[in-house]
């Protein structure tokens, strides 16, 4: 048995799985990056992945076409961050507190909603894997890298663009300024609430989408709560990333690979407590955070309103 | 040239720049009252006014960061509205504010560059934002290298970048809200040169200080607010600072200077050789030797960034020592906490009071008991005693003429030099031992100054051990028995009052040893 588990097959598949399970993450830790450079915190993003995993499931059930199903996860997001943004903007709630209420608006909710419209766990055909021609045939690396499906490629692609837009554009600026002082970013001219509800609403869709990526493109399952706890681990992530994108692909990919050795772990019977193995990514969760702790300054204004009296 | 120009936007020059009848109410204040004020192309027109006047407001009315509840805004006769900064800057009014509003951790560029259309569309043009604020740097003598971090620069450059952000803008009104509060004298001269040059090229200035002698040397006009009332406006040609101070004030100042000599007592506060790091890890402190008796005032001098900010850190436990120490009434307190050293009877009157001297969200009198809020009088068994702490605050609001509608007023809504006097009230009234005052009477207008200066005297009487860090040379002479002057981390000499001449000081702040 435990010969078996280093086998190359079963490390390519290891690996091969922590690519794909790495998706969900990426989305929202990469959209809640953008909120929290802008100095909003969103604790809502679990409950905001739970509805997309559920639209895009449902929409993906009743019609067959995962198309339809992203795009309404998309607007369920959007949605959602639109509302985040609304109460933590406009009528200046507490951030962590109104975070909290949408995740668990989100998880009822789509627990309701999957109780009253399918009742009991289906499947559907989701995003199928695509082969990169060429890539795909190298040894080892074809295997873990290029038979995965269109979800997985456009997180990993979103790591770059994410960074280039943070770095080298107007609109980038534009967030980190308004992240670290809105009133310097307000005197000139900087719509302050307005580059907060653009980086909030955004969070929304890529939670949506991280959600939909496990429920129509890695799992083609919907289950109640079948994120359990993923969306909190994305924003632990944005601390542990530094706020950087290429920081969170690392924690993203760290913690992936932990599960999806813990995964395998189970699938092969590895004489380990399977409690124990499912802890994994959580202790790690909380060790990684112990030691990321005041390495970095995160966004000075993080989670403060902004008021222009007068 | 024609480049930085060129980024200037399509709209007529601002020849004459009128507010009209303006009129601010926030609770409980009237902050402005029927205001008339006017500018021309080409004219410095100072605006006078004590402590919470209405100075700052009526130019953030200008600048369209408040709305006015009366009155109207001229531009070239003709009406215009500002609803917002946006508005303000497209009309070619630039502010530099009381307070920086700089980015810290952006660059030099970003911060001009941010809010700015960019020459490649949604990407930035950094580079070419660099190069264009070089060439303004040049034009008016701001030097400062566009891609350094703001974090990373002097208050002097910092006030530098925030001029070249309003001329980057096209900027043909220039409001200068206490621009030279926080400069040097040396980069007050400069800043004058830059003025000078700006009016040149026609464009329009107002002008904010409670240095008289700046108003009556840079400008040609001045208005005095008093009470969010205008008060008088005359030309300045002719105005001695004896008759704006009286137009400000309602009455005479007079400076209170040293009349008796110091009956000095033992030694409150020695520091010994001590070194120490700025934040840039580079040598502020080398080798510190400094004793301070009680019954007197001892005046550190010296031009800017020489360790008179790293001096007062280590002294009150801010920032390590590397090397030597510091004693308090004879005890060793190197490296002890700040809460330590204050309860060995240390008052601290912080440079950056804005920062280090407050709680913004707080309100007068949580801001006034934050030091001793856990002791008595204040509080019994762990619980706060409302009635006593209201009593005091309302004391000192009016001991110290602190302008609020009430002592439960957030920090951040008072005016600037109101902020300041709240941590003065707080830092004096704790019967300290020793005093280390930075900057004491920055942003503080005439009336307020002279209070200061009093109550410092006043404390040295009591037996006080006092150290007053200025830049303003005229305030350390009038008040210091001796004078320290500290050049690159040392100190060059100490100089009696008597002794204390202009000259021989000025010199050992260049770092010329007379002799
Ligand atoms: N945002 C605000 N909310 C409430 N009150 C305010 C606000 N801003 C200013 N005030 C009040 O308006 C009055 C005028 O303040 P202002 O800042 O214009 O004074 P100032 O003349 O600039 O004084 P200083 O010389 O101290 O800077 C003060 O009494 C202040 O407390
Ligand atoms: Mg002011």
């Amino acid at each position: 048995m435990i010969t078996d588990f280093f086998s190359a097959t079963v490390l390519i598949g290891i690996l091969a799985s922590g690519i794909r399970l790495a998706t969900p993450y990426l989305y929202a830790s990469i959209g809640e990056t953008f909120g929290q450079r802008s100095g909003v915190l969103n604790l809502g993003v679990e409950g905001q992945m739970l509805m997309g995993a559920f639209t895009a499931f449902y929409i993906t059930l009743r019609t067959g076409n995962v198309w339809l199903g992203l795009l309404a996860a998309i607007g369920v997001g959007a949605l959602m961050g639109l509302a985040m943004a609304f109460v933590s903007i406009h009528l200046r709630a507490v951030q962590g507190i109104s975070g909290i209420g949408f995740y668990l608006f989100g998880l009822g909710m789509s627990d309701l909603l999957f109780q009253k419209l399918m009742g009991e766990v289906k499947t559907v055909s989701g995003f199928g894997a695509i082969e990169i021609p060429f890539l795909s045939s190298l040894p080892v690396v074809g295997e873990i890298f290029f038979r995965q499906n269109l979800l997985v490629y456009l997180a990993f692609l979103l790591v770059p663009v994410a960074w280039f837009v943070l770095n080298k554009t107007t609109l980038g600026l534009k967030i980190r300024a308004v992240g670290e002082n809105p009133q310097a970013a307000d005197t000139l001219g900087v719509s302050v609430a307005g580059i907060r509800y653009l980086t909030v609403t955004m969070g929304g869709v890529f939670s949506a989408i991280g959600g939909a990526s496990l429920s129509i493109a890695n799992l083609n399952v919907f289950q109640q709560n079948m994120t359990s706890g993923l969306g909190f681990i994305a924003v632990a992530l944005v601390y542990f990333g530094g706020w950087k994108p290429f920081g969170v692909l690392f924690g993203a990919l760290l913690f992936s690979m932990v599960n999806s050795l813990q995964l395998w772990m189970q699938i092969l019977n590895v004489p380990i407590p399977s409690d124990f193995a499912v802890m994994m990514p959580y202790v790690l969760t909380i060790i990684v955070l112990v030691l990321t702790v005041g390495r970095v300054r995160g966004p000075s204004a993080l989670t403060k309103p902004f008021i222009r009296e007068g | 040239m024609s480049d930085v120009q060129s980024i200037s936007f399509e709209r007529q020059r601002i020849e004459h720049l009128e507010l009209k009848n303006i009129t601010k109410r926030f609770p409980g204040v009237l902050a402005n009252a029927h205001v008339d004020f006017d500018v021309r192309a080409g004219e410095v027109h100072a605006l006078l006014g004590e402590n919470g006047a209405g100075k700052s407001t009526l130019m953030k009315i200008l600048y369209g960061l408040y709305h006015p509840d009366e009155g109207e805004i001229f531009i070239n006769g003709s009406p215009v509205r500002i609803a917002s900064p946006n508005d303000a800057i497209n009309l070619g009014i630039g502010m530099i504010h009381q307070h920086f509003m700089l980015v810290d951790s952006l660059t030099v560029a970003e911060n001009i560059a941010l809010g700015l259309p960019s020459s490649r569309g949604l990407l930035t043009d950094l580079d070419v934002v660099s190069a264009r604020t070089e060439m303004l740097a040049k034009k008016y003598g701001l030097l400062v290298d566009p891609g350094a971090y703001i974090w990373q620069l002097a208050v002097g450059q910092r006030q530098r970048v925030e001029i070249l952000k309003a001329l980057y803008r096209g900027a043909d009104l220039l409001i200068l809200d206490e621009p030279t509060a926080v400069l040097t004298p040396q980069e007050v001269d400069e800043f004058m040169e830059t003025i000078r040059q700006m009016t040149e090229e026609k464009h329009s200035i107002i002008f904010i200080s409670h240095k008289l002698h700046e108003v009556i040397a840079i400008s040609q006009r001045v208005t005095v607010l008093r009470n969010g009332r205008r008060v008088d406006s005359c030309p300045t040609a002719g105005c001695t600072k004896h008759d704006l101070a009286r137009m400000m004030v309602g009455q005479e100042i007079v400076m209170p200077k040293l009349t008796t000599p110091p009956k000095r007592g033992e030694v409150r506060l020695e520091l010994k050789n001590v070194h120490a790091q700025s934040d840039r890890e580079t040598p502020a402190l080398r080798g510190v030797d400094l004793q301070i008796f009680s019954g007197e005032i001892v005046g550190l001098a010296g031009v800017s960034g020489n360790g008179q900010a790293e001096l007062a850190q280590v002294v009150t436990g801010l920032r390590p020592a590397t090397q030597g120490q510091v004693l308090i009434e004879g005890r060793d307190m190197t490296g002890k906490l700040p809460g330590e050293i204050i309860r060995c009877g240390l008052a601290y009157i912080p440079e950056e009071r804005m920062r280090d001297g407050m709680v913004q969200d707080f309100n007068i009198s949580e801001n006034i008991i934050l030091r001793d809020h856990n002791k008595d009088p204040y509080a019994k068994r762990g619980f706060l005693l409302h009635r006593v702490i209201a009593e005091f605050t309302d004391r000192l609001i009016d001991l110290f003429h602190i302008k609020t509608p009430s002592r439960e007023t957030p920090a951040r809504n008072l005016s600037g030099g109101n902020i300041q006097k709240v941590v003065l009230a707080r830092e004096l009234s704790r019967q300290p031992r020793i005093i280390v005052a930075a900057q004491p009477s920055r942003g503080l207008d005439i009336g307020a100054t002279e209070y200061v200066h009093n109550s410092l005297l006043e404390q040295r009487e009591k037996g006080a051990a006092i150290l007053l860090i200025s830049e303003d040379l005229d305030e350390i002479l009038a008040l210091s028995d001796r004078v320290a002057v500290v050049y690159e981390g040392r100190i060059m000499g100490i100089l009696d009052n008597k002794d204390a001449e202009r000259e021989r000081v000025g010199l050992l702040m260049a770092g010329v040893h007379p002799d």
